[in-house]
């Protein structure tokens, strides 16, 4: 298990194993991680698996979820492979 | 160098000193508590320099762990530095417990913690409550164990400053304090010895069954805390919590699930035990 | 000396009163080595009271090392894009390797080598990455990218951890002149993409940052890293290739006298033609032992002279005085 995850209420800490660094992170990242389920998936596939928790009519759900997971990728807690 | 030894809770203390009066004057006040043959930590009182051992000396708080920059205090202060050197080897090299910057007292072999920033009152709070019926657990570091969330026992003398210090003088017994020390950086200060029980206790832990944020010069209130404002300030509290990695996660999370939190703030010390005395049977 | 006994023979601490070891640990905190004796006295008998603090030493050393290699592996990420090899040195570099030196070992900032003709390019690459300068005195500045041989330090913004970036193992104002292109290209990569230096320079680079670049403080912990490093060879050609190497980096005085020290102290085991005793090793020996049993540093003249020996060694007289005439005008 690289992650553990811990929800507070709206917020969710996060102990990554292998850095050993601990993030407090606010919806969707925990969703992200949960839709993910540890599988390696594209941008696109991550945004469909997310309608099950998010009403995504209003928002441009894709560039929001990229941003969160360029985040992600830079604090290692994704890891970004190259096709 | 004159030497001095003391155990308080699970650390062993040895603290040396280039001149006696130091010594002599710890000797005295931790007479109660036992002397342990190993030491885990040193810290050393040193003069700055040869003349500075002689003329206006001035003691440098050395020993194991070091802060590179800290300012020396006059002699006079000597017993603050031994104390200061203590933290500084708790805060930076213990890590056989989760390490809280907060008080704690103990009632029915349950622990109420309190934690907040200096001048909130934990301190003067902890050492009111511990003349008051409840054992004195620590004013400076809380103590978590790693595997069952208990609070263990930290009883080092109670550092009182400024106006608490008159407080407290009301309430404690005499022969139970430290010379009174003027113009430190923080003011005055005056150490308290924790009452005879609380020494006898001090290898009984306890479970954590209350957690409160003390604020002192505001009107009595009690508020509730968001889990991820708890969280957040536990972290900000604990000096270890990074080096423990996932035992500290765990410990930490385990606390946050089960022991209730609420802010109080108070003008008074007869408030705040009301308030403290209130929540303590509703929630604990 | 009570440190170096206890780890050169850990059996050695069973005859240890309670002074003997408060003593003992005292010194190997002061030393930064605690965490390699707890990993030496590890399955040994010793006091309750003992083995809470080397188990605590156990639980910091992990601590350093999980920070260690994620920062390496920051690195990693904010160069991804750059060709050139970036190796790993010292405490990290034994970590990512898995050898015998990174085992309780005292880990501290990151030190990586680059060519250095891509300096540039990788302090560009660092800083888009979240690093920034941690001195902002353009003199130091200047003095740093002309006369030492790493860039001037950088630090993360968010994780507050420092990194070294050197393009050669000593100053270039330092005497001998070490082959900085060569150990490049002989750095052997590890399953990340990162890199480390052979076998045999890293034995040369320990040797030289003992001697060559220092004033011998912390040289117990250095010294071990050393005999770790000897002993955990294997090929059968180790130490010809080694003199070979150290001779062709102008670094073979250093690397024979630490060999010799770690034999003497550690009892590393050395080739006996090796072993040859010189007579300023006794000076040596006793500034790396002057530690007393609350920790303290002592010898103070020794020190003293040695202070001056590192700085002498950095560079040339004249640059000295300047430097310090520079910094003591400059003091607040």
């Amino acid at each position: 298990m690289v992650l553990l995850i811990q929800p507070l209420d709206a917020m969710t800490a996060i102990y990554h194993r292998r850095s050993g660094i601990t993030h407090i992170v606010s919806e969707p990242v925990p969703q992200i991680l949960h839709r993910m389920g540890g599988e390696t998936l594209t941008s696109d596939e991550i945004v469909e698996r997310l309608r099950v928790d998010f009403d995504f009519e209003e928002i441009d759900a894709r560039s929001l979820i990229t941003e969160r997971m360029d985040e992600m990728a830079a604090l290692g807690l994704l890891v970004r492979q190259h096709v | 160098m004159y030497e001095f030894r003391v155990q308080v809770g699970p650390a062993a203390f040895r603290i040396g000193s280039a001149w006696k009066r130091p010594v002599n004057e710890l000797a005295e006040l931790y007479r109660e508590y036992p002397t342990p043959d190993i030491a885990d930590y040193s810290v050393r009182l040193e003069a700055t320099s040869l003349i500075r051992r002689f003329i206006r000396p001035s003691v440098a708080i050395n020993g194991d762990y070091i802060l590179p920059d800290a300012a020396p205090l006059p002699l006079a202060q000597a017993l603050l530095a031994a104390e200061m050197g203590m933290n500084l080897q708790m805060a930076l090299g213990w890590r056989r417990h989760l390490l809280l910057h907060a008080s704690a007292v103990e009632k029915d072999g349950k622990a109420l913690i309190m934690t907040g920033a200096s001048g909130s009152g934990k301190s003067t709070l902890s050492a009111m409550l511990g003349c008051k019926g409840w054992r004195f657990m620590g004013d400076e570091f809380v103590l978590l164990d790693l595997l069952t969330g208990a609070v263990v026992p930290f009883p080092r003398l109670i550092s009182l400053k400024n106006t608490s210090i008159g407080a407290m003088q009301a309430t404690a017994l005499d022969g139970r304090f430290g010379p009174l020390l003027r113009d430190t950086p923080k003011g005055e200060i005056r150490h308290l010895v924790p009452a005879r029980d609380a020494i006898r206790a001090m290898t009984q832990p306890a479970q954590p069954a209350l957690l409160l944020f003390p604020s002192f010069g505001f009107e009595s209130a009690v508020r509730e805390i968001a889990p991820s404002e708890i969280f957040i300030r536990l972290t900000q509290a604990s000096t270890n919590y990074v080096a423990l990695g996932e035992a500290g996660f765990k410990t930490l999370t385990r606390f946050i699930n089960t022991v209730p939190a609420r802010a109080i703030d108070y003008r008074k010390g007869e408030e705040a035990e009301a308030l403290v005395n209130q929540l303590w049977d509703d929630l604990s | 000396m009570l440190l170096v006994d206890a780890l050169r023979d850990p059996s050695s601490t069973a005859a240890l009163d309670a002074d003997g070891w408060t003593a003992l640990l005292a010194m190997a905190r002061a030393e930064q080595l605690i965490g390699t004796l707890a990993r030496r006295l590890s399955g040994l008998p010793v006091p309750t009271a003992v083995s809470e603090i080397l188990e605590e030493a156990r639980v910091n050393a992990e601590y350093q090392r999980r920070s260690a290699l994620w920062e390496a592996d920051c690195a990693r990420r904010a160069l991804v894009d750059y060709v050139g090899k970036v190796v790993l040195m010292k405490g990290t570099a034994y970590a990512a390797a898995g050898l015998m030196a990174s085992e309780g070992r005292h880990i501290g900032d990151l030190d990586i080598m680059v060519a250095r003709a891509d300096l540039p390019k990788v302090e560009a690459a660092l800083l888009a990455a979240g690093w920034e300068w941690v001195k902002d005195d353009a003199y130091d500045d200047a003095y740093y990218r002309d006369h030492m041989h790493e860039l001037p330090p950088l630090i993360h913004k968010e994780r507050d951890r420092m990194i070294d970036v050197h393009h050669t193992i000593l100053p270039p104002t330092a005497r001998p002149r070490p082959d900085a292109t060569t150990m490049l290209a002989d750095a052997v990569a590890l399953e990340d993409g990162l890199y480390v230096f052979s076998h045999a320079d890293r034995a040369i680079h320990s040797a030289t940052h003992l001697l060559a670049d220092g004033e011998l403080d912390g040289g117990l912990r250095n010294l071990w890293d050393i005999h770790c490093l000897l002993t955990e060879c294997t090929q059968s050609n180790f130490w010809s290739e080694l003199q070979s190497r150290a001779t062709h980096h102008d670094l073979w005085p250093a690397v024979q006298r630490a060999a010799r020290m770690a034999h003497r102290l550690y009892g590393t085991d050395i080739p006996s033609g090796w072993r040859t005793k010189h007579w300023r090793d006794g000076y040596y020996i006793r500034r790396l032992t002057a530690r007393d049993a609350w920790g303290r540093g002592t010898r103070p003249m020794l020190r003293l002279l040695f202070y001056v020996r590192s700085h002498w060694l950095r560079m040339p007289p004249l640059m000295l005085a300047g430097h310090l005439w520079v910094k003591w005008r400059k003091r607040p």
